[in-house]
């Protein structure tokens, strides 16, 4: 019954938990980021952001040298002095995040233990945290679940009555679902991360929360455990799962759902409007997922249920049972849900099925694009705005998009028979 | 390259390399790179196995003609072997292992060793006993002359059209061109290697190593002149030609064939003598822009560096000739530093040079990597040969002021749209950036430097008439001359003597 759950391992096409500081920095301008790696590591967040350029850098690496891994120089007493120096040249940075990766995991540098030294030498004015990134442990969004994690300790305790959105929702479709949650009836509706590092919300046992995005699983373990509910729900991409996000909430603060219905169920209306354009491009197409950000199974359940389109495989990098149980169940019985990755295999599938979309990384986007099958490319997810009832239109859009650009353009670029000319 | 797959034993997430490939070269296929992708769960199990494994896969599915076999910065703390484990594998192509020392050498360092190595294990069976080569065996085979072009790489600085136009360019000269690489090279190219008559070494940062094994070994010649610019461009065909025992080609070739000559020479680029420029990037590029500025623009150089370490010496050199003393680092904070003290109107480097030039609010054109997308384009955009010169003059004039903008901002600075620092031409509005005056700019009467100079306020009035891009170097100019003079106020008239005393 349910979803054909299946593991593969193998060579994978992902990228590690370093990449989540590309979107986290502009979440918290007032936080800094330092990774504590190799030239490689520092290459990827240059790639990765590079393009953009900045007057004031927001994130750097301090790259590990033979003298560091031979012992010769203490690794401790150079990081303070880079950490130092960093924070000379940026005395507006509040929060410091020591981010390891694989090199610093491999060679064991305590990095806990060096946020908690510079704590204490520079107590009051920056507040210093550490989390992994590194691709041994964490994939992608990972990054994101570990810097939340590390924020655990300093979110202040309190027992009022409130709602807890987790995890990185754009500024718009924040202050749309505070809004919402608001002409609800829930009062006190806050958000981690915080817009800014030294606002973080307070945590404790009149706390409920909602988790926006599915790859969370430490964060919410850590809120578990500073007291805070946590409720189980489908996560709010597409009109339905956002409505059975707030719905969950609502029961928990035990609204009327008379009043619920009232407010939601021209929200959902007008969704279902902005999605037929969409729809009737999506309907019936079939489409692959591959492995990346852990949203794949929400995003499947979405583009199945409120899209039409048919579900050939879903990949996922990592599969919480538990987190995503509300989501297996509402797939269509006898999907394939792939967990983990072995990309030439996978590969081969998608070559073999020959689906009508196929949500990849960028390492594979343009080498499938070249072979005539359409993509979409899966990062740009992460970055825009998707939550929310509201963002059901825009976001079935990310999806027929390409479908849309390959049927208007190809035909002109790809001339199969010759026009008659004019003057004939 | 063609027919060459590369085995890397690296963790989960290195993968993100492949972007470098698929998104900023924009390629329509994978890279062909095989990675081992360890977590930290195969830490505690045999990686070495799944070394083997992937090796094996590798060379089952992608059948090359030759396996690179090497580790990325993590796997070297590991020290799995993973070359010296797929030679032992009998695999039926040729491996080459490669040691390429993460925590102390870098990117160029890497592509040099990489191709020198396979060049090595590739052509060994061909060297001589005693090199011997004739460049000029052609005359006797009555064939024209053959040269290889080395160097040229994918997330190089526009090699893609830098191979055509010098392609073009000896081709104009009865030179043909034997094998590129490792720029679309195969294995069977590469094995052709020694058939040409001189090497052209275009990038010496990845082929230098290689030219010149294969001039010891079997004795062929390589170029040293990097055809980048109008005289760069011709003293290289000058050397190509004596090498080959050909006539030299007329010394106003450069000026009939590119555009760069005439432009420079015209009324309208008067404006551009003497403007100050900043210039960094790998040390190829580097050196080549000090000499177009120098001699081709008419600009002043007042900065030059490079982050390649294996070309500091001929960076020095460059620099010197110049009267300046060459920065030679890796680290960006350095390079702002130099920047801000120099006080360039145009900054030349890469994509990091950018980022601190936005900073200084200064104009800035990229002409070396590191780089990203929009330095790949679609248009034919060569640095080297005449038309990389007529390329060069549009990029590198481009970001200045244009000068009609310039003369007007000099005269009346009360205007509502064209405000100071403002450059119509590149479409937005306001300044373009942040304000190089500002650490002294206040209402109060007198200003304090850092260095305890005072500023009147009628001198800061007078310092304000200063067109923008020249005002941070007449400030510096100005404080320096205070100091000699041991004035600690500045008043108009101090900004006067001063611009009396350094002539500008």
């Amino acid at each position: 019954m349910g979803a054909n759950l299946q593991k593969e391992s193998g060579p994978r096409e992902v990228f590690c938990g370093l990449t989540s500081i590309v979107w986290l920095h502009r979440r918290m301008p007032d936080a800094f980021f330092l990774v504590v790696g190799s030239r490689t590591c520092a290459h990827l967040i240059q790639s990765a952001a590079g393009v953009m350029i900045f007057a004031e850098p927001r994130f750097g690496t301090a790259i590990l040298s033979e003298r560091d891994l031979a012992g010769l120089a203490d690794a401790h007493d150079e990081l303070d002095r880079v950490a130092k120096e960093l924070l000379q040249r940026r005395p507006e940075i509040r929060t410091l995040f020591l981010v390891g990766s694989c090199p610093s995991e491999v060679i064991k540098l305590d990095l806990a233990r060096a946020a908690e030294r510079l704590n204490d030498e520079l107590h009051g004015r920056v507040r210093v945290v550490n989390y992994s990134g590194s691709g041994i442990e964490t994939t992608f969004t990972d990054g994101e679940d570990g810097a939340l994690t590390a924020l655990g300790p300093l979110l202040p305790s309190t027992d009022e009555r409130q709602l807890l959105l987790v995890g990185t929702l754009a500024d718009a479709v924040e202050d749309r679902l505070i809004h919402l949650f608001t002409r609800l009836g829930i009062q006190t509706v806050r958000s981690l991360p915080p817009r800014q590092s030294t606002e973080l919300p307070p945590v404790g046992p009149g706390t409920t929360v909602l988790l926006t995005q599915p790859f969370l699983s430490n964060t919410a373990r850590m809120l578990r455990d500073r007291g805070a509910r946590v409720l189980s729900a489908p996560f709010p991409l597409g009109a339905e799962g956002s409505r059975r996000w707030m719905e969950t909430a609502c029961r928990d603060f035990n609204l009327p759902a008379d009043r619920v219905a009232e407010v939601l169920d021209p929200l959902e209306r007008r969704a279902h409007q902005a999605l037929a354009p969409h729809r009737q491009i999506l309907q019936g197409k079939r489409i692959v997922l591959l492995p990346e950000s852990q949203l794949e199974l929400s995003l499947a359940r979405f583009l199945q249920r409120e899209c039409g389109m048919e579900l050939v495989e879903v990949g996922t990098p990592y599969l919480n049972r538990e987190l995503m149980a509300e989501e297996l169940a509402l797939l269509p019985e006898g999907t394939t849900v792939m967990e983990g990755q072995h990309v030439d295999r996978q590969l081969d599938r998608v070559r073999d099925s020959h689906p009508d979309l196929v949500v990849c990384g960028m390492g594979l986007a343009n080498p499938l694009e070249a072979e005539g099958i359409t993509t979409k490319w899966s990062i740009e997810l992460v970055f825009s705005p998707i939550h929310g009832i509201d963002q059901a239109g825009d976001l079935a859009e990310l999806f027929s998009r390409p479908l849309r650009r390959r049927q208007r353009i190809e035909p002109a670029l790809h001339p199969t028979t010759l026009h008659p000319t004019v003057h004939a | 390259m063609r027919g060459v797959h590369y085995v890397l034993h690296a963790p989960q997430g290195d993968t993100y390399a492949d972007l470098l490939f698929t998104m900023i070269e924009r390629r329509g296929e994978r890279p062909p790179v095989t990675y081992t992708t360890f977590q930290a769960r195969d830490l505690g199990g045999d990686t070495a196995e799944l070394v083997k494994r992937t090796v094996r896969e590798a060379a089952e599915r992608f059948q090359p003609e030759a396996l690179l076999v090497g580790e990325s910065c993590t796997a070297e703390l590991i020290q799995d072997q993973p070359g010296a484990l797929a030679q032992g594998m009998n695999l039926t192509m040729p491996v080459v292992p490669l040691e390429l020392p993460a925590y102390s050498k870098k990117e160029n360092w890497g592509a040099s060793e990489t191709l020198y190595q396979l060049i090595r294990n590739l052509l060994k069976p061909q060297v001589p006993d005693q090199p011997q080569h004739d460049t000029q065996a052609w005359k006797a085979e009555g064939r024209r002359p053959r040269v290889n072009l080395l160097g040229p790489s994918l997330l190089g600085f526009r090699c893609r059209d830098d191979v055509l136009e010098v392609q073009r360019l000896l081709t104009v000269h009865g030179v043909d061109v034997g094998v590129v690489a490792p720029l679309g090279a195969s294995v069977n190219d590469i094995q052709r290697l020694p058939q040409a008559d001189l090497n052209v070494c275009l990038y010496p940062e990845i082929a230098e190593s290689s030219c010149s094994w294969m001039e010891r070994n079997f004795g062929i010649p390589f170029t040293r002149t990097v055809p980048i610019g109008v005289g760069a461009t011709h003293s290289f065909l000058v050397e190509v030609h004596t090498l080959l025992g050909l006539e030299p080609p007329a010394a106003d070739e450069g000026y009939q064939r590119s555009r760069l000559p005439w432009y420079s020479e015209s009324v309208d680029s008067t404006y551009l003598t003497g403007k100050r420029v900043f210039i960094f990037g790998d040390g190829t590029h580097a050196i080549a822009a000090a000499r177009i500025c120098q001699e081709e623009l008419g600009f002043e150089v007042v900065g030059l560096g490079t982050y390649s370490r294996e070309m500091a010496r001929a960076v020095r050199a460059a620099a010197k000739q110049l009267g300046l003393e060459a920065l030679i680092t890796d680290d960006y904070l350095e390079v702002e530093a130099a920047m801000a003290e120099t006080a360039p109107e145009l900054v030349l480097g890469t994509q990091m040079e950018r980022h601190s030039a936005k900073r200084l609010g200064l104009p800035c054109a990229v002409i070396s990597t590191p780089m990203h997308v929009q330095d790949v384009p679609a248009r034919t955009s060569p640095q080297m040969g005449w038309e990389g010169a007529n390329v060069i003059f549009d990029a590198w004039v481009h970001p200045l002021m244009m000068g009609l903008e310039e003369h007007l901002i000099g005269m009346f600075r009360h205007d509502f749209e064209f405000v100071d620092g403002h450059q119509s031409h590149l479409g937005h509005s306001g300044g373009s950036g942040a304000d190089t005056e500002s650490p002294t700019t206040s209402n109060t009467d007198q200003a304090k430097t850092a260095t305890g100079l005072a500023w009147t306020a009628d001198g800061e009035a007078e310092l304000r008439k200063i067109p923008f891009f020249v005002r941070g170097k007449v400030r510096r100019n100005t404080e320096t001359y205070a100091r000699e003079k041991g004035h600690l106020e500045i008043s108009s008239e101090t900004l006067y003597d001063a611009k009396a005393h350094f002539k500008a």
